[in-house]
């Protein structure tokens, strides 16, 4: 399986229609989800399949529509990059030699801080998901942190591409526009799933706790469900459900909402970001402490993915 | 034997990463170079997940409240730390796009040898 994923890469190399690339890019990311799966590293496979096959497939292919999709053939020489990418990898196979074997239980990274994660995570969140815990509670910070530079790379998108009407909101079609309305397939089928998508992706938000997934799993299906509606029915039609000011809106009051609940702990007269205050006992201040800072990491992930999608997708060529 | 067997995944992933930074160095088409940066990133994704693999474990979730402590499981902090940075990921990708859309705006290509001409010139 890891050498079909290389086999997927140097085919990326030789391929010159960039259509092609972006397609088994998508192919490449599904792989890669089930390798994760493999490795027991079930919420990151959930991420790496919905992001990397859905959202990054599809702004690929916005891009490609504006920008062409042929790569000119150039007849350059390869030897030198060629020469380097081989020293290179050289240099990191020998340093492979040190590492500890796949799987050893005495590996470094397992012996530092994640057994008291396993040992603890449980019983001091009262989450049985440990990548939850670790998530939204132990590392809280780095959390937030992220979160920010999700919200900061939404506003670099806005600030070069920028919606359309970010005043009024409302929008009659616009001239060619792209939408695939006349495929009755495509139509009945998405209008069949789109339903279940959100339902799902709610699921995944508010389970996310117990089992797999969580508010980042969680916003991007809610986005991949949107962006489907405005793949097949066109973006001015998705507009009227969501208006830019609202998208903006959402956006900052997901990251606020986390940023909130720290400036709550600290009213509270704990740490920032330390929930165990929120209720009577200490477990159950975590509950609604983690609960809270997932449903703010959907709503700003969901908010941001569908403005960039909505970026691409309303950009013309002039 | 065994060693080469447990070692065999990192330098799948080495191959992948120097794949990723030959298409990024060797190729003019920003749009390939940011693919190639995507194959890049996804081997560091997959080398940090494999440190976390465990002999026996299972996925990092308690399925019953009782047994704490009764399974092997996973290390969960590269897990929590690659989640997030898939994330990341895709909205870093999505500026570096919309960069790109914007160049082609202003020069009429994305092509590497297009833009040093049109910058030379100006």
């Amino acid at each position: 399986m890891l050498a079909f994923l290389l086999v997927i890469a140097v085919t990326i190399v030789l391929q010159h229609s960039l259509i092609a690339a972006t397609m088994l890019a998508g192919f490449f990311s599904l792989l890669m989800a089930l390798v994760f799966v493999l490795l027991d590293a079930v919420d990151v496979a959930f991420a790496e399949a919905a992001v990397g096959a859905g959202i990054t497939a599809m702004l690929l292919l916005g891009t490609l529509g504006l920008v062409g999709a042929d790569e000119r053939v150039t007849r350059r020489r390869p030897w030198l990059p060629l020469a380097v990418t081989f020293a290179a990898a050289a240099m990191l196979v020998y340093g492979t030699l040190d590492l500890p074997l796949l799987g050893d239980p005495q590996a470094p990274a397992y012996t530092h801080v994640a057994p008291y994660y396993l040992e603890f995570g449980a019983i001091e969140t009262g989450v049985p998901n440990f990548v939850t815990a670790v998530l939204a509670s132990y590392r809280g910070y780095d959390t937030l942190g992220e979160l920010f530079v999700i919200l900061t790379a939404g506003l670099g998108v806005l600030a070069m591409l920028g919606l359309r009407g970010a005043g009024s909101g409302s929008h009659a079609g616009g001239e060619g526009e792209i939408s695939m309305t006349h495929h009755p397939i495509l139509r009945v089928i998405a209008k069949l799933l789109i339903p279940f998508i959100l339902l799902f992706a709610l699921y995944v938000q508010f389970h996310g706790e117990s089992g797999p997934g969580g508010g980042f799993q969680a916003g991007v299906l809610f986005a991949a469900a949107f962006i489907l509606y405005a793949m097949v029915y066109g973006a001015s039609n998705a507009r009227r459900v969501v208006s830019a000011p609202m998208l903006y809106m959402l956006m900052a009051a997901g990251v606020l909402l986390y940023a909130g609940t720290g400036l709550a702990s600290l009213w509270y007269g704990a740490n920032f970001l330390d929930y165990g205050v929120f209720a009577g006992d200490f477990v159950s201040g975590q509950l609604v402490g983690i609960f809270l800072v997932e449903l703010g990491v959907g709503i700003a992930v969901a908010a941001t993915m569908i403005t960039i999608y909505l970026a691409f997708a309303e950009r013309r060529v002039e | 034997m065994s060693e080469a067997l447990g070692l065999y995944n990192y330098w799948i992933f080495v191959a992948l990463m120097m794949t990723g930074l030959f298409i990024v160095v060797s190729r003019g088409n920003l749009v390939k170079k940011i693919i190639g940066l995507n194959i890049f990133q996804a081997s560091v994704f997959l080398f940090f997940i494999s440190l976390g693999k465990v002999d026996h474990g299972t996925a990092p979730i308690v399925s019953h409240a009782g047994d704490h402590g009764a399974a092997i499981y996973a290390n969960p902090l590269p897990h929590v730390l690659i989640l997030t940075a898939i994330v990341v990921g895709v909205s870093t990708t999505a500026v570096a796009l919309a960069l790109v859309v914007r160049i082609f705006e202003a020069f009429g290509s994305v092509e590497d040898d297009d833009l040093h001409r049109a910058e030379h010139e100006s």
